[in-house]
């Protein structure tokens, strides 16, 4: 009890891979989880049993005391929303032409009426919104940036609008899928930094990275996975890069001793 | 750079304001080169002239801001004008005899739209095979010969006048407020855009993909529609072999006026100010009294520009 995110032996087989095989750990809010592990290691399949994208073939998946997935309990993408999960995808799923207060607000824009008929989108609340999301990121960015297409601004800005989006469903769990591959130390810097703001307000988040310098910076506990499995549950503090690259390889010591 | 790009957009629309220069230019050259140019008769005429193509363009313009491609709408703009003719040739009350062809090119825009959701064939191919599908229709119904003679009512719609100004001029003038209040204001116009921009981010969003481009196409088919019955209107005669070619004028409105071809910007003032653009070159070049096939090389090279300038525009801010 009292954990925010609980998966209890957790497996999922596609045809003859079986891509988890018994996976357990538990996260708190206000905690920075990272979840890192060689390619086809299981981390994306886990984290769609969490958003819904798919269902587990046994184990559960508890959400603030309550069950949000087990064989007997389907679970949905919306479901998840309805919950309070929320990722934000490698590929941003922005759309680049628009404007950042549009794509915060993409999908469910607020709206007035117009001569007290015509319903139109409310440009200044939508804009409004937008900035008091991004100034309580932290994020400094002008009106003129926020009308200007997403495509102009840089990397770093986009994944914090991609991110700013999340947020604005008020989600309790965060999953962030590489947020800063593709950015440059500076912007990568920034990125960290909504994350610990975000820990801040008691947000639990789930960071997948590859990059072991990021994940070392920024998280609380390191979850590693190796073909399926837990291969280790670590204290950042108290670990090393060394020792979490030999459980990725899974030349662990934990590793040898099998199940979790 | 993003204060560069700023500066060519008038502020708050999206329109791009090289179209809006581009046209004053030529406006301009023509006004000194043919002194009959700018007089208010010969304005309305360009008006005029351009009401058809803009409206199927302003149509045109939905579509292609989606993401999605219309070519079928210089048949369905036939075919509609054609199911009108018949329609009050046989007895019925004009309006009725009007809401058929609203309705026939309604129905064919739907129809295209259904086909590009469930058999995933690309819009290209599904609606080129509407261009020759309704060109059929048209033929096929109207037995291949112009219907004649159109109750005046309707008749008053394509060559009568309010105020001195032309009724398709009106209803040019209409739907382009209306279709950029549209585009621009209302939460259909901004789920249009995102559709176009990227259909992923759109679907994770809520967004109903296949709804939208029902709604689209459909929009599409009723504004071809509404150009054909224009047209029929006009010259006081339903013909099956109107409109051939249109798809592709309507289109080069579009884009010139900034319409992004692949999706997710788009502007109807903008697609308005592309169609003038094409119809001030042609009745300016007509006053100068130039041979009609400049016109078309003219065009060409607008339109090319028009694109390539946009990319200039799009790689100095990456």
């Amino acid at each position: 009890m009292g954990s925010l995110l609980e998966v209890k032996e957790v497996y999922k087989r596609f045809g003859a891979v079986e891509v988890l095989r018994g996976v357990s750990f538990a996260l708190n809010g206000g905690t920075v989880l990272g979840l890192v592990g060689d390619n086809g290691a299981g981390k994306s399949t886990l984290m769609k049993l969490i958003t819904g994208v798919h269902s587990v073939d046994s184990g559960e998946i508890w959400f603030n005391g309550q069950l949000l997935s087990s064989p007997r309990q389907t679970h949905s993408p919306a479901r998840a929303r309805r919950f309070g999960i929320e990722m934000v995808y490698q590929d941003l799923a922005l759309a680049k032409q628009q404007d950042v207060a549009a794509n915060i607000f993409l999908g469910r824009e607020p709206v007035r009426h117009f001569l007290g008929i015509l319903p139109i989108v409310d440009r200044e609340a939508m804009e409004i919104r937008a900035k008091s999301i991004l100034d309580e990121l932290g994020i400094r960015i002008s009106i003129s940036q926020l009308r200007a297409p997403v495509a102009w601004l840089s990397g770093g800005q986009q994944q914090t609008i991609a991110i700013a989006r999340a947020l604005s469903f008020d989600p309790k769990l965060l999953i962030l899928d590489e947020p800063t591959a593709a950015l440059a130390v500076k912007e990568t810097e920034h990125v960290l930094e909504v994350i610990r703001e975000l820990r801040n307000r008691g947000i639990g988040i789930i960071l997948i990275s590859h990059r072991l310098p990021d994940i070392f910076e920024v998280t609380d506990r390191i979850l590693v996975l190796h073909q399926g499995k837990v291969a280790a549950d670590l204290v950042t503090k108290n670990t090393s890069m060394a020792e979490v690259v030999a459980h990725i390889v899974g030349a662990g010591p934990l590793h040898k001793g099998g199940l979790v | 750079m993003a204060a560069a790009s700023r500066r060519l957009r008038l502020v708050g629309t999206g329109i791009r304001r090289e179209s809006l220069l581009v046209l004053l230019l030529l406006a301009a050259v023509m006004a000194i080169f043919a002194p009959n140019f700018l007089s208010l008769g010969n304005l309305i005429n360009v008006l005029l002239a351009t009401a058809v193509i803009g409206v199927l363009a302003i149509g045109v313009t939905f579509v292609l801001a989606g993401g999605g491609l219309d070519l079928s709408v210089g048949s369905i703009m036939a075919v509609a004008g054609v199911a009108m003719g018949l329609a009050s040739q046989s007895g019925l009350p004009w309006p009725v005899a009007l809401s058929t062809g609203l309705a026939v090119g309604a129905f064919l825009g739907w129809c295209n739209a259904v086909f590009i959701v469930r058999s995933g064939v690309p819009p290209f191919i599904v609606t080129l095979g509407m261009l020759s599908v309704a060109r059929g229709l048209a033929l096929l119904i109207s037995d291949g010969r112009p219907i004649y003679g159109l109750p005046q009512e309707i008749v008053f719609l394509g060559q009568g006048r309010v105020l001195g100004i032309p009724a398709p001029v009106w209803i040019f003038l209409l739907t382009t407020i209306l279709g950029q209040f549209l585009i621009s204001r209302t939460r259909f116009g901004y789920h249009t855009l995102a559709l176009g921009d990227n259909e992923t981010a759109a679907r994770v969003a809520g967004i109903a993909i296949e709804a939208m481009k029902a709604r689209l196409y459909t929009l599409s088919g009723v504004m071809a529609a509404l150009g054909g019955l224009l047209f029929a209107a006009r010259v006081n005669a339903a013909d099956p072999t109107a409109g051939i070619g249109y798809e592709l004028l309507a289109i080069t409105a579009a884009v010139i006026g900034g319409t992004n071809l692949f999706g997710g910007r788009g502007t109807v003032v903008g697609t308005f100010i592309g169609a003038l653009i094409m119809g001030v070159l042609q009745n300016g070049l007509n006053l100068m009294a130039v041979q009609p096939f400049y016109q078309q090389i003219a065009i060409g090279v607008i339109l090319v520009l028009a694109v390539w300038l946009d990319r200039v525009q799009s790689r100095e801010r990456t």
